[in-house]
């Protein structure tokens, strides 16, 4: 316990948010396995992971780089889509559930970090709020793509891709994957609670252990102050860039794992709700905090579902609109900031740490 | 400050051209040199026709009255504006086609007349960023933690705390950098701009906002940082106790003009120089 405080409070921070989730699944994994949870919240365990993973790789945008993305469900819909088609293409070849879901993951996290690049290097050059645009624009372009996708399989083994027409020589022993509008109607359910877990353990060692290397100093650096990043000798577009990939590629894997878990998914599952849903999430539970965001994603994705708030499910987007402007306005207002840092100084001071008081 | 008195007044010696540099850089070529140096913003002309040379290991004074286009030289140097006459040499390297982080590598750093520090990072992290361009470990390596992370952090970390040393800052060394009083944010300013390990090193109005007892200390380190990192220094200050005092070339510009050039005394005692600070004599 000792030798916890005397870690910076950040690094002892990470620890804990590494211990806040290895205790919650070692707790929830015993009464999930043992029949113990609601049958809602038995189903939620992968969603809930896959929110979790998405809501952490938007803070590392939102939080740690400084930008703001509105079509971050665009990534988990490339993920969803090009892991599940992965996975229903390789259903032979690795018969085990476990290894096909981790490749399958690889290739959902592949795809969307290529699409992130593809849309960060023409955006990330502009300085301004461009990629707020871009990615809103991004998301329903990608609903759009995917609503006209059709992906099959042939007898052979071969994966064949149709865009607007619906694939029609498959042939002897071959398959559809991906169903146009009706997206992908049957998938084997390989997602489990362990595998989210785990996800979710990589993507915090991902994203703590960037910030706390070079690459992550810099890219704070640069949403702190762009004009000295670039006067230290800081390539700005470079390191925007490693940032928004890195959460591009982490939706992707977070897409793949919830796809996965259900049994049909359909493009409009990931559109400009879901994106907003999630930067509900990273606001509720405060930019750069991974710990908040964990919270936020796993209440806010449970809590709707209980059955006193079903009722309220009509309004849930409206109460988030709601909740996302009061929050942002309170944490905007120079009163409320100087009368909470007010409170920080005050602690500060008596850890005896206060320093100088100017 | 006795130590700064002790210091042999500096002959400067022309240059071909129009510049003074300090005689113990004559042989050498300049680390910097502005040939007709000049920026537009509109209609209005912001700098014009603005030639220096600053010697490899000169402390040079950039002074004027308000807006005569002081910061706007350092912006022209740093390429946060791109000139639209003239060339610049830097080490005799024309840095035409540079960026502002390019010409950072080759040997420019600075500091801002309003603080731009890395408010959110530590005082240590905003002097590591600093060093990111000295620390060589990629992406990868720090993400899955392998041996050359640790070797360059802990490098790092050392160079860090050696350079605060300086100012004397290694004990706020985890303090959030924005927290810090004014006088400490401007000498991390410094310090940041140093772990670049630049070859130039400019300062906008570094004295700004300090007390004299902490402007006296900052001329001693200057001059100190001068003469341990044998750098040339380039500053921008309205604190004549400083720039007299540390100066050993002064460059005077009014209405984006330079009017003067010489040591401090010639500039104290210049006709030009008097009548843009104090206004012209009325004639009787
Ligand atoms: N980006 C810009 N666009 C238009 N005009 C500018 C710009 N930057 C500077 N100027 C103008 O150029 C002139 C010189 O400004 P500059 O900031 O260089 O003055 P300065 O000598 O540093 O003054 P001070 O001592 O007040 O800092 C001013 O008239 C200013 O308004
Ligand atoms: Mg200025």
């Amino acid at each position: 316990m000792n030798k916890l405080k005397r870690l910076s409070p950040a690094t002892r921070s990470n620890y804990l948010t590494y211990l806040g989730v290895i205790l919650a699944f070692a707790i929830l994994q015993p009464m999930a396995a043992g029949g113990k949870l609601s049958p809602t919240l038995q189903g939620q365990l992968v969603p809930i992971c896959a929110y979790v993973v998405m809501t952490l790789s938007l803070n590392l945008t939102v939080g740690v780089l400084g930008e703001l993305s509105l079509g971050h469900a665009g990534f988990m819909s490339v993920g969803a889509f090009s892991g599940a088609v992965a996975a229903s293409a390789l259903q032979y070849s690795i018969p085990n559930g476990g290894l096909r879901l981790a490749v399958a993951m690889v290739i959902g996290a592949v795809f969307a970090g290529i699409v992130g690049v593809l849309i960060s290097v023409p955006v990330l050059r502009l300085n301004g709020d461009y990629l707020a645009i871009v990615t809103l624009a991004f998301g329903q372009i990608i609903k759009s793509i995917v609503e006209n996708l059709y992906v099959g399989v042939d007898g052979k083994g071969m994966l064949h891709a149709s865009f607007l027409k619906p694939l029609t020589s498959l042939g002897e022993g071959g398959r559809m994957i991906v169903n146009g509008p009706m997206g992908i109607p049957n998938i084997a359910e390989i997602s489990s609670f362990i595998a989210g877990f785990i996800l979710i353990l990589i993507t915090l060692a991902v994203i703590f252990n960037l910030v706390n290397s070079r690459a992550g100093r810099a890219i704070m650096a640069i949403r702190d102050n762009r004009i000295a990043a670039e006067s230290v000798g800081l390539n700005i577009t470079k390191y925007k860039m490693m940032a928004f990939v890195t959460s591009a590629a982490l939706a992707g894997a977070a897409g793949t794992l919830f796809a996965l878990g259900q049994p049909a998914i359909v493009a409009s599952k990931f559109d400009f709700n879901t994106s907003i849903l999630i930067l509900v999430y990273v606001v509720l539970g405060g930019q750069g905090k991974m710990w908040g965001s964990i919270i936020a994603a796993t209440f806010l994705t449970v809590l709707p579902e209980t059955p006193a708030m079903r009722g309220l499910a009509d309004y849930r987007m409206l109460v988030y609109a709601v909740v996302l402007i009061v929050v942002m306005l309170v944490t905007n207002s120079p009163a409320i900031q100087s009368f909470f840092s007010r409170f920080q100084k005050e602690a500060e001071r008596e850890n005896g740490k206060g320093g100088e008081q100017a | 400050m006795s130590e700064r008195q002790k210091r042999p007044p500096t002959k400067l010696v022309p240059v071909p051209s129009v510049n003074k540099i300090p005689e113990r850089d004559i042989n050498k070529a300049p680390i910097l040199e502005c040939q007709h140096l000049g920026i537009d913003f509109g209609g209005l002309t912001a700098v014009n026709d603005f030639n220096m040379a600053i010697g490899r290991t000169e402390i040079a004074g950039l002074i004027g009255p308000n807006g005569a286009g002081k910061t706007t030289v350092f912006n022209l140097l740093t390429k946060v504006y791109q000139p639209t006459r003239g060339t610049i040499l830097l080490d005799g390297v024309d840095t035409h086609n540079m960026t502002t982080a390019q010409v950072n590598k080759a040997g420019i750093a600075r500091t801002f007349q309003n603080i731009r520090l890395f408010n959110n990072l530590s005082v240590e992290d905003n002097v590591k960023v600093g060093l990111h361009n000295q620390v060589k470990y990629g992406m990868f390596q720090g993400v899955l933690r392998l041996p050359g992370y640790w070797k360059e952090e802990k490098r790092a970390h050392e160079s860090a705390m050696e350079l605060l040393r300086i100012f004397d800052m290694e004990d706020l060394a985890s303090h959030q950098a924005g927290s810090l009083p004014y006088g400490a944010q401007r000498r991390l300013e410094i310090v940041r701009a140093l772990a670049t390990n630049p070859s130039l090193l400019l300062l906008d109005e570094p004295a700004a906002g300090m007390n004299p007892s902490e402007t006296a200390d900052l001329m001693d380190n200057i001059v100190k940082i001068r003469d341990t990192f044998h750098i040339a220094v380039l500053l921008i200050e309205h604190d004549m106790s400083l720039v007299m005092g540390i100066c050993e070339g002064i460059c005077v510009l009014n209405f984006g003009e330079i009017i003067a050039k010489g040591t401090p005394d010639e500039i104290k005692n210049d006709p030009q120089v008097i009548e843009a600070y104090l206004g012209k004599k009325r004639e009787v």
